[in-house]
């Protein structure tokens, strides 16, 4: 009983100190950086529980009637959220206070959906991952339509919910067909179902919906169709969020689900993820090259890396799985770093950033320009960037499993990648003296921090990248499988 | 499989009955139209627009979702009620703690004026 409120500590807090930050969002008075500092502090307050409780309480021990565990996977992948949430909120800071949108709300939503992001990562019980999951997409819909004047954000809210309420429902669906199939919703004990025999038509199918759902929660092709818009149509700090946080916690429950609660069953559901992780590489990278507006070439960019990281999951056992948790990392601080750059030049208008935005950027703003540069070639997987350490390792693993078409494919459209990438540098860098003038930068102390962060993090993985890999190796070991 | 045949017949029962009313009804009625018949139905009161062409308040979804928000909290009520005693202590903790964070759902949206009509 103890035990169990130790071992959910981090989100209690964290779920009070939303709703107390969602309060404190109603004061008359212009309390923006008070409400945001607060947050900032409760996500550190939480990180420091989460690393107390964890080396407290038995790793391989169930808590809250076997829904919840705090193994080290949870610990790496809820350190992680935690990361994704405060550069979400330190980007957030100025853009808010420019929009000049209520602080309160924003916020205490962002912490909300954390909470969700973190009891996905340690939900071992269906019932919880979907809870988990529903609280992470309710929170993340209203963030997108967080500018209710605007057009755009509209629809990416509109959009996001109606598709995503569609997938939450084939998940579900999924859900229950596995449940009726097995006779019970804790995934190990699916796994020992599972496991005595050639799974049925109905834990068949199951499988299949509960992949669609969880492909449409990674953004991967032909799941894809939302990403572009809402992406585009979102406030920016969201897009960063929704396109790490989520997706981070959307191929946590992916690697439990599947690499661990269905794993007896691995050869009915990998032909499935293949053939997704290709479409999507091929689909991602290839539809970004013709986009202008720098936030949707992201989008497809974020759905091609979603395509890598499924590489890692179709590769399976400890080295794929460590890879994906490597990835996970290196595509976070690498992502938050790009469209952080996006933010700084988003001075003309809403949502409306072109390419062409950045003509000029490396004379004008040359500290600003060799960052970008830093996160494209890191997007690429150019050395000595952290991107190619992540690469390096999903396709190793890859190859050890013998997937060897899946990494001719991946490599093949990693070079395509650099072709979109290299078009934002070649303005950046090449169209000087032309005349062209980049967008104006907006000043923001919040967000250059966290690009700072960013930037030192994509060095460093890059240079130094055994830490990093040795705590991706340290939270392996998904589930003790009977 | 022999415990579904109730499930069986209530189903045979769900689909025959509105398809037998409709269908005596079709039998036996007189068949004469005049405009107050063909008026939507508006409990006695004569209808003032056309459905289609009037917009009304985005006020009630508000005023719906707050609705669907405290239904839920007392469907939720009933069956702890029922299992009050199995619960014990834990039970009416853990009932507590869920009113509390309904109350600050509930205060949120009264200072954000939802609750206000005008």
């Amino acid at each position: 009983m103890l035990a169990d409120i130790l071992a959910v500590l981090p989100e209690t807090a964290l779920a009070l100190m939303g709703m107390v930050v969602l309060i404190l969002g109603l004061a008359k008075v212009r309390n923006h950086l008070a409400v945001a500092v607060l947050t900032l502090g409760s996500l550190l307050l939480a990180g420091v529980l989460l690393s107390h409780v964890g080396r407290a309480v038995d790793p391989g021990e169930h808590f809250m009637f076997g829904m919840f565990v705090l193994d080290r996977f949870a610990i790496y992948f809820k350190a992680l959220l935690l990361a994704c949430s405060f550069l979400t909120v330190l980007l957030s800071i100025d853009y808010l206070m420019r929009h000049d949108a209520r602080p309160g709300e924003y916020l205490a939503l962002v912490m909300l959906a954390t909470v969700g992001m973190m009891t996905m990562a340690s939900g071992v019980h269906l019932a919880a991952i979907y809870v988990g999951l529903e609280l992470m997409a309710l929170s993340t819909y209203v963030l997108a339509g967080y500018f209710r004047r605007q057009v755009k954000s509209h629809e990416a809210a509109a959009k996001y919910f109606v598709l995503g309420a569609l997938s939450s429902g084939i998940l579900l669906y999924g859900l229950s067909l596995l449940y009726g199939a097995t006779g019970t919703l804790e995934l190990q004990a699916i796994a020992g179902r599972l496991a005595q025999g050639p799974p049925s038509a109905a834990a068949l199918a199951g499988i299949g919906l509960l992949a669609c759902g969880f492909l449409f929660k990674v953004a991967a092709v032909p799941f894809h169709m939302w990403t572009p818009d809402v992406y585009e149509g979102a406030p920016t700090p969201i897009t960063t969020f929704m396109s790490v946080g989520p997706k981070a916690a959307a191929f946590a429950i992916f690697l439990r689900v599947f690499d661990g609660g269905l794993a007896p069953v691995a050869e009915s559901w990998r032909p499935l993820v293949w053939g997704a992780a290709a479409l999507t590489m091929v689909w991602g990278n290839i539809a970004a090259l013709t986009q202008d507006n720098v936030k949707r070439m992201l989008a497809y960019s974020s759905i091609a890396h979603a395509g890598y990281a499924l590489v890692g999951l179709v590769a399976g056992g400890d080295a794929g799985v460590q890879s994906v948790l490597l990835y996970m990392l290196v595509y976070t601080v690498t992502n938050v770093g790009a469209f952080g750059l996006v933010i700084l030049l988003e001075s003309r208008g809403y949502a409306g950033q072109t390419v062409q935005d950045f003509a000029g950027l490396a004379r004008k703003q040359p500290v600003a320009a060799f960052g970008m540069l830093l996160f494209l070639l890191s997007l690429g997987g150019i050395p000595p960037t952290a991107g190619f350490m992540g690469k390096l390792y999903v396709f190793a693993a890859a190859i050890r499993s013998g997937y060897v078409w899946l990494v001719v494919i991946a490599v093949l459209m990693s070079a395509v990648s650099l072709y979109y990438y290299l078009r934002i540098v070649l303005q950046m860098y090449l169209r000087d003296g032309e005349g062209v003038e980049p967008a104006p930068m907006v000043s923001a102390v919040w967000t250059e921090r966290a690009l700072w962060a960013c930037a030192v993090a994509v060095l460093l993985i890059g240079l130094w990248p055994g830490p990093f890999a040795a705590a991706a190796a340290a939270g392996l070991g998904i589930m003790p499988l009977p | 499989m022999t415990e579904y045949i109730p499930v069986f017949l209530f189903t045979v029962v769900a689909l025959l009955f509105p398809v037998v009313t409709v269908g005596i009804a079709w039998l036996i009625r007189a068949g004469k139209h005049d405009p107050v018949k063909l008026e939507p139905y508006e409990c006695g009161i004569e209808a003032t627009t056309f459905a289609h062409d009037n917009r009304f308040s985005i006020r009630y979804y508000l005023i719906a979702v707050l609705f669907v928000v405290f239904d839920v909290e007392t469907v939720f009520l009933y069956p702890w009620a029922v299992a009050y005693r199995k619960l014990a202590l834990f039970g009416l903790v853990e009932m507590f703690i869920f009113l509390a964070i309904l109350i600050v759902g509930y205060i949120y949206a009264w200072k954000r004026k939802a609750l206000q009509w005008a």
